[in-house]
Order: C-alpha cells, then sequence, then structure tokens
C-alpha cells in the first residue's frame, strides 16, 4: 500500500472515530449540568479563534493581508444588519478587489 | 420559528449555501494539490469523502507532497481533528434516535454547520445540522473530483477572496453567540488564546487551546 493510502485510511478512520465519539456515546441524553455549562460557551470560545487564526494567519505566522480588508467590509454590513449570505459577498469581494489592486 | 421538519433540514442548507461555493472552490484546490503531491486520483476523493475536514486534508496532503514522513502527516491532521471531540459533545444532547443513525450524523459536523446549528446557550438544531452539513458535504467531494481529474479552470480561490467567506460567517455566527458577560469573556479568551499561540504551537494546538476557554464555565454565575 502506498504511503498516500495509509494517510487516507489512518485520517480517515481517526476523524470518523473522533466525530462520533460525543453524539454515539452521549447521544439523545441531556448533558450533566456542569457539562452544559462548559459546553454552551464552547461556541463563542471556539468561533472567536476561528474567526482570528482564519481572518490573520496563513500557517504559523500572524500576517495580515487583504482579508482584513474583506472582514471589514463584513463588519460594516452586519453593522448595517445585512442577511449572511450578503455578509459573506460582501467579504468575499472587498478581499478579491484588494487583491487585484495591490 | 419552529417550521415543519423538512423545513428546518432547507433552511440549514439554504443557509450554507453561499458557503458552499467557497467549499467547491477549496475542493477543487485540495484535489489539484492532491494529484501534484502524487496521491493519484481516487485517494484524495476517498479523503474527502471519509474525513470531510478541510484544514486536517491540507496540511497532511502538504506535509506528504513536501516529502514528509506518514507519521508527521497523520499527526498533524489528527491533531487539527481533535475540536471534533468536545464540538461532538455539544451536539450530543440534540441527536437522537439509534446509534448508526447519531453516527452517521455526526460525520455531517464540521465548523460550519455546527456554527449554523447552534442556537446559544448550548442549544443545536440538528436538522440545520444535517441540511447544512449534506449540502457542504457534497460540495467538498465534488469539488476534489473535479480537482483531481483536471479541473484548472477555477484557479486560485483566493483570487476571487473566497477564503474570506469563512472567517466572515464565523464571525457573523460569533455576533449571534454574545449574548451576556461570560460568552463575551469566552469568545475573547478563545481569541486571544489562538491568536497567541498561532505562531509557537503545531497547526491544530491553538484551537484546542482556545476551546479550553469555555472552561470558565465551571466558575459559578
Amino acid at each position: 500500500m502506498t504511503d498516500a493510502w495509509i494517510v487516507v485510511l489512518a485520517v480517515g478512520s481517526a476523524t470518523v472515530a473522533i466525530k462520533s465519539l460525543g453524539p454515539v456515546l452521549l447521544g439523545g441524553r441531556p448533558l450533566p449540568s456542569a457539562v452544559t455549562r462548559v459546553v454552551e460557551l464552547l461556541a463563542p470560545a471556539l468561533l472567536a479563534a476561528l474567526v482570528v487564526t482564519q481572518a490573520l494567519a496563513s500557517g504559523q505566522s500572524i500576517s495580515p493581508d487583504a482579508r482584513l480588508v474583506g472582514m471589514a467590509a463584513a463588519g460594516i454590513a452586519l453593522w448595517r444588519k445585512a442577511p449572511i449570505l450578503v455578509v459573506i459577498v460582501v467579504a468575499a469581494s472587498a478581499t478579491a478587489l484588494t487583491r487585484s489592486f495591490v | 420559528m419552529e417550521g415543519s421538519s423538512a423545513h428546518r433540514y432547507r433552511d440549514g442548507a439554504r443557509a450554507v449555501a453561499p458557503l458552499a461555493v467557497a467549499v467547491l472552490g477549496f475542493g477543487i484546490s485540495f484535489g489539484l494539490l492532491a494529484r501534484s503531491a502524487g496521491m493519484g486520483w481516487l485517494a484524495p476523493i476517498v479523503m474527502s469523502a471519509t474525513t470531510f475536514a478541510g484544514s486536517a486534508q491540507f496540511a497532511a496532503v502538504s506535509i506528504l507532497g513536501a516529502g514528509g514522513t506518514v507519521a508527521a502527516a497523520v499527526a498533524a491532521a489528527v491533531l487539527l481533528n481533535l475540536r471534533y471531540g468536545p464540538i461532538g459533545v455539544s451536539v450530543a444532547p440534540w441527536l437522537d434516535g439509534p446509534a448508526w443513525w447519531r453516527f452517521l450524523r455526526a460525520q455531517l459536523v464540521v465548523d460550519e454547520s455546527w456554527a449554523l446549528a447552534a442556537e446559544g446557550e448550548g442549544r443545536f438544531d440538528p436538522r440545520i445540522l444535517v441540511g447544512a452539513g449534506l449540502l457542504l458535504y457534497v460540495s467538498w467531494v465534488a469539488g476534489t473530483a473535479i480537482g483531481t481529474l483536471g479541473g484548472q479552470a477555477l484557479g486560485d480561490p483566493k483570487t476571487l477572496g473566497l477564503d474570506a467567506a469563512f472567517p466572515a460567517l464565523f464571525l457573523a455566527l460569533l455576533l449571534l453567540q454574545l449574548r451576556n458577560r461570560r460568552t463575551i469573556v469566552a469568545a475573547i479568551l478563545g481569541g486571544a488564546t489562538a491568536l497567541a499561540l498561532t505562531p509557537v504551537a503545531p497547526a491544530g494546538v491553538p484551537i484546542i487551546a482556545a476551546s479550553a476557554a469555555c472552561l470558565i464555565g465551571l466558575a459559578r454565575k
């Protein structure tokens, strides 16, 4: 078996296992209240981490680029109460425009 | 807002539709990258269909393409996907039914479908999760197939600014989550942790460390 297939099978089975763990073992039942208090803060913590890393990082380095213009445009769209679809299109267009000029 | 069941599935797909275009674009570039890394055409498609997690797949294939070891490629991808452990626990109460059905729906959990399904205060709509997840899954696998089978047409998705689509969506969904002081503190801690660790820790670790910010939920209200 080639290296590529070993990676595909190993990463695939590990990911399927990681994703299934919670839903298969704990599914359909309320979590203990201490766990609930923790997981209800998972969304804000993780989303903030995804925003800053995907807007600012390139690999291991923090390197602001045209994405910041897109994020600023998205911020304005959000402030103007635009629907999410518009926010996404505005962010991508502003980023693409900036890249075409810089 | 409680439409019929079928409506909520469709709502999920509709909400994620603009992002599906970006996912298709990145699927194509993943396919191209995997092909040029010498993976052939079938292995990348099987990887997208089974792993269904973009950042981990890009990391593993980049390492292989640069001549890295199998162990390094697998370790990087697994590290990047560890966040799906706590994410899976957070949606578990909302996925009912037999174990095989919970298992199947769990595979449709990716950052975007999970974030769209989050209703705040730890509640999730499983139908939004499945509707959004299915559309993203189809886009990702189809994009990969187009890329490995030789679709050069799209070029670099970054030219179209598609890489900014993801943080923009996450920002919009983050703002919906900020309902009180605890969620704001968790967001600031999470964002700051990820930013601080990105230059010094291996990929995946900053996000895992940031998710630990939710442990402040253990403090008394």
